[in-house]
C-alpha cells in the first residue's frame, strides 16, 4: 500500500529537477572580448603576429616614406639586403627551438667564406671543391658547439661566446684581415658568386640568393614539421627531461642540430659572396646578434620549444622593412638603431601576453 | 718564464729609472707599446708590421695591443693600463674615441710615458705629446678637388652620395667627409659634423662600417633616395668596393665617380681596373716607424717630436693616386701608387 502510493506521487524532490541547471562540472565562462579572441587567435597560429607587424609596417611606411618605398624595385631591394640576415637567422632558430642559443653563427660564416674564397681565389682549388670543404667545415665548426654543450655540459651560451671569438681570430689569421676583390673572384672563381645573380621580374630585382633563403626556411620548415627528428627538436626544446624519457637520443640530436646550425652558416658564407660581391673577413661582425634579433621578433622562443621556422624570415624582413622606411623617410641611422631595440622589446612583450591566454 | 722574468726586469728597470729620473736609459730593453683599434682591418694590421720592424732595428721590445671593433674604447684602456704597468717609455696609439681615451693617456704621460698618437688624433690633439696622422681633412680635400676638375662645368649638378663609417662620427669619419665636400666646393658649415651641409647637390648619407658588405648596403639606399647619384665619396676602399657592386647591381657601373681614401693595395688595384677613380694614399707604416724612432729618442735624450709647422699633428704625407690626372693637381698613378702601397 505504502509502494504503491510512493509510485503514485513519484518523489517530490523529482519533480523540481526539470527546471533546474543539468550542465555538467565546467570552467565559469564570460562572454568573450574582442582582445581576448584577438589573444585566442595569436595563440593558436604564432605566426600571425610578425606577420601582421610586417604588413601594417610596410602599409604605414608606404603612407611616410612614399611611393619610393613602395615601389617593387625597393621592396625587392629590402628582401636582397636581409637574405644573409635570414639565412643567418634560420641556423640561429634551429639552436633556439632547442632552448639554446648561438652567438657564434655569424662567425662560422665569414670564416667559412674565407676559406672558400681563400682555397678558390689564392690556392687555385677548383671553386665546387672549394665550396664542399667550406659546407664542411661549417658542419664541423657547429658540430664542435653541440659536442662541447652536450659532452662537456657546458652552458650554450657559454660554448658559443667562446667559439665566436675563437672562429673570428681564425678568421684573421687566414684573411690576414684582407678582402679578396671582387673582379680576383670573377677572373679565378665566378661560382663562389652565384648567388649574386640578378633575376629581373618588373621592376622588382631579385637575386638566386633570394631565392636561396627562401628556399632554406623551406627545407627546414619541412624537417621541422614532418620528421621525427623536426618533432625531436621540438619536444627536447619543450623538456629536455622529457624527451629523454621518452626515448629521444637528446644529446645526439642536439649535435645534429647544432651541426646542420654550422652547415645552413656555410651555405649563408656561399651566398654572402654573392652578395658583397667580394671576400670580405670584416663584414657580418655583428650579425650574430641580428640574428637573433630576426628570430626575436619572427617569434621564436628564447625558452625552447615553441614557434615557427617561418617566423624568423618574416622578423628579418620586419627589421628590413624598418631600416629602408626609416631611412627613406630621412631619419638618422641612429634613431633607426633606437626603433628596432624598441621592436625587439614590443615583440618580446606580445608573445609574452599570448602566452597568458585563458583556454 | 722568460717572458716572466723579462717583465720582472722592466718592472725594476722602471723603477730604477723613476729613482734617478731623467737619467738617459741605456739603449737595451726600451720598452714600447702599440695599441691599435682593431686587428680587422689590413691598415692596422701593416701599422703593426711597420712598429715590429722598427722596434727590432732599434732594439726596442715592442707590446702589441688592439681592440676588438671599432670604438671598442675598454680594451684600449685596460692596455694603457698594461702598458703602463709594464714599465714602457711610450705609446704609440690610435685612439678609438679620441675624447673617451683622453683621462688614462693623461695619467701615462703623468707617469712618464711619452704618448704618440697615430692616424687619429686625440681632441684636443695636445692630449698626446705628439700626433703622427695623415691629414685626413686633406687627403678628403684632394679626391673631392679632383672630383671636381674631372666633371668640368657639370659639378655645378652633381648628384654626390656620401658613404661615412658609423654613428659615432669619429674625427677621421668627419675629416675626410668635409674635406671632400671643401674640395669638390661645397659649404660644410660646422667642420666637425656630418650632414648639416644643405647643399641641394648631397644626395644623402649613410654609414658602411668601412667593409664591403656596409658600402653596397648603403649605396643602395642613397640609390633609391636617387638613381640618379653619379659622384660617390667613400671613407675607406672597402666600402668603395660594395658601393661598386650596388652601382653595378643596378646598371650603373659606368659614369658614377668613386672616389676613397687609404692606399691599400687592393684599393690601389682597383684604380688601375677604372673601378675607383682616385684615392687618397696614406702611410701607415711610415707612421709607425717614425713613432718608434720617437719613443727611442725620448728614452735616449728626452727629446719630443714636433709638429709640422701650422698644424697641431705631425703631418706623415699623403698622395693621390688616380689615372686620369686632373690639372693643377699633384697625382701619382696607380701603377707607381702599386709600388708604395700597404696591404
Amino acid at each position: 500500500m505504502n509502494k504503491a502510493k510512493t509510485a503514485d506521487k513519484g518523489r517530490e524532490f523529482d519533480a523540481v529537477l526539470a527546471d533546474s541547471d543539468q550542465s555538467l562540472a565546467a570552467f565559469d565562462t564570460h562572454p568573450k572580448t574582442t582582445l581576448e579572441r584577438v589573444q585566442q587567435f595569436l595563440h593558436s597560429y604564432p605566426t600571425m603576429v610578425p606577420v601582421i607587424v610586417l604588413v601594417a609596417s610596410v602599409i604605414a611606411f608606404g603612407f611616410i616614406a612614399g611611393g619610393r618605398f613602395f615601389s617593387p624595385f625597393n621592396l625587392s631591394l629590402i628582401m636582397q639586403q636581409v637574405s644573409i640576415i635570414g639565412i643567418l637567422a634560420a641556423a640561429q632558430s634551429l639552436v633556439i627551438l632547442t632552448a639554446g642559443i648561438d652567438l657564434s653563427v655569424a662567425a662560422i660564416m665569414v670564416l667559412m667564406s674565407v676559406i672558400m674564397g681563400n682555397l678558390a681565389v689564392n690556392f687555385g682549388v677548383p671553386a665546387p671543391i672549394a665550396i664542399v670543404i667550406g659546407f664542411a667545415g661549417g658542419t664541423a665548426a657547429g658540430m664542435v658547439n653541440g659536442w662541447l654543450v652536450t659532452r662537456l655540459k657546458l652552458p650554450p651560451f657559454i660554448v658559443t661566446l667562446g667559439t665566436w671569438n675563437i672562429f673570428f681570430a681564425l678568421n684573421l689569421w687566414l684573411s690576414g684581415a684582407q678582402s679578396i676583390r671582387s673582379q680576383d673572384i670573377d677572373a679565378q672563381a665566378p661560382l663562389l658568386k652565384l648567388f649574386g645573380t640578378n633575376i629581373s621580374i618588373g621592376n622588382a630585382q631579385l637575386t638566386y640568393g633570394v631565392i636561396l633563403t627562401v628556399i632554406v626556411f623551406v627545407v627546414l620548415w619541412y624537417l621541422l614539421n614532418h620528421t621525427a627528428w623536426g618533432r625531436h627538436v621540438y619536444a627536447i626544446g619543450d623538456d629536455k627531461e622529457a624527451a629523454e624519457l621518452s626515448g629521444i637520443r637528446t644529446d645526439r640530436t642536439l649535435v645534429q642540430v647544432y651541426g646542420l646550425a654550422g652547415l645552413v652558416c656555410a651555405v649563408g658564407a656561399w651566398a654572402s659572396i654573392g652578395r658583397v660581391g667580394s671576400v670580405s673577413p670584416q663584414s657580418f661582425y655583428e650579425g650574430n646578434l641580428q640574428s637573433i634579433t630576426a628570430v626575436v621578433i619572427g617569434g621564436i622562443s628564447l625558452f625552447g620549444g615553441r614557434g615557427s621556422i617561418m617566423g624568423p624570415l618574416i622578423g628579418a624582413l620586419i627589421v628590413g622593412v624598418f631600416q629602408s622606411g626609416l631611412r627613406l623617410a630621412g631619419v638618422d641611422v641612429l634613431w633607426q638603431v633606437f626603433a628596432i631595440g624598441w621592436l625587439i622589446i614590443l615583440a618580446v612583450g606580445i608573445d609574452q601576453w599570448i602566452r597568458k591566454v585563458a583556454a | 718564464m722568460t717572458k716572466l722574468s723579462k717583465l720582472k726586469s722592466t718592472l725594476l728597470a722602471a723603477a730604477a729609472l723613476t729613482a734617478v729620473a731623467a737619467t738617459p736609459a741605456a739603449a737595451q730593453n726600451i720598452g714600447a707599446c702599440l695599441i691599435t683599434k682593431t686587428d680587422t682591418n689590413p691598415f692596422f694590421v701593416k701599422m703593426k708590421e711597420g712598429a715590429l720592424q722598427g722596434a727590432e732595428a732599434n732594439g726596442i721590445d715592442l707590446q702589441t695591443f688592439a681592440g676588438k671593433i671599432d670604438g671598442d674604447v675598454e680594451t684600449q684602456v685596460a692596455a694603457v693600463e698594461t702598458c703602463i704597468a709594464s714599465g714602457a717609455k711610450g705609446i704609440l696609439i690610435t685612439p678609438s674615441d679620441s675624447r673617451a681615451l683622453a683621462p688614462i693617456v693623461t695619467k701615462a704621460r703623468d707617469a712618464g710615458l711619452l704618448v704618440i698618437a697615430l692616424d687619429t688624433p686625440f681632441e684636443p690633439a695636445d692630449t698626446a705629446d705628439a700626433t703622427f696622422a695623415t691629414d685626413n681633412f686633406k687627403a678628403g680635400e684632394l679626391i673631392g678637388q679632383w672630383a671636381a676638375a674631372k666633371l668640368g662645368a657639370d659639378a655645378a649638378n652633381a648628384k654626390i652620395a656620401l658613404l661615412d663609417l658609423n654613428a659615432s662620427e669619429i674625427s677621421v669619419d668627419y675629416l675626410r667627409n668635409n674635406g671632400f665636400l671643401k674640395g669638390f666646393g661645397i659649404d660644410i658649415k660646422d667642420p666637425t659634423d656630418i650632414g648639416d651641409e644643405d647643399d641641394p647637390r648631397i644626395v644623402g648619407n649613410d654609414v658602411t662600417n668601412g667593409n664591403e658588405e656596409g658600402g653596397r648596403t648603403a649605396m643602395e639606399n642613397l640609390l633609391q633616395k636617387d638613381p640618379g647619384v653619379n659622384v660617390v665619396y667613400t671613407i675607406n676602399e672597402p666600402a668603395a668596393a660594395g658601393a661598386y657592386e650596388a652601382l653595378k647591381a643596378a646598371g650603373k657601373a659606368d659614369g658614377v665617380l668613386i672616389v676613397s681614401v687609404d692606399g691599400g693595395c687592393p684599393g690601389v688595384q682597383n684604380v688601375s681596373e677604372g673601378i675607383i677613380g682616385a684615392t687618397s694614399m696614406q702611410f701607415p707604416l711610415l707612421m709607425a716607424s717614425l713613432g718608434i724612432e720617437a719613443i727611442k729618442a725620448w728614452a735616449e735624450s728626452g727629446a719630443k717630436p714636433e709638429n709640422t709647422p701650422g698644424l697641431d699633428f705631425f703631418n706623415t704625407g699623403v698622395e693621390l693616386i688616380t689615372d686620369q690626372p686632373a690639372d693643377g693637381i699633384e697625382s701619382i698613378s696607380s701603377e707607381e701608387g702599386l709600388g708604395k702601397c700597404w696591404g
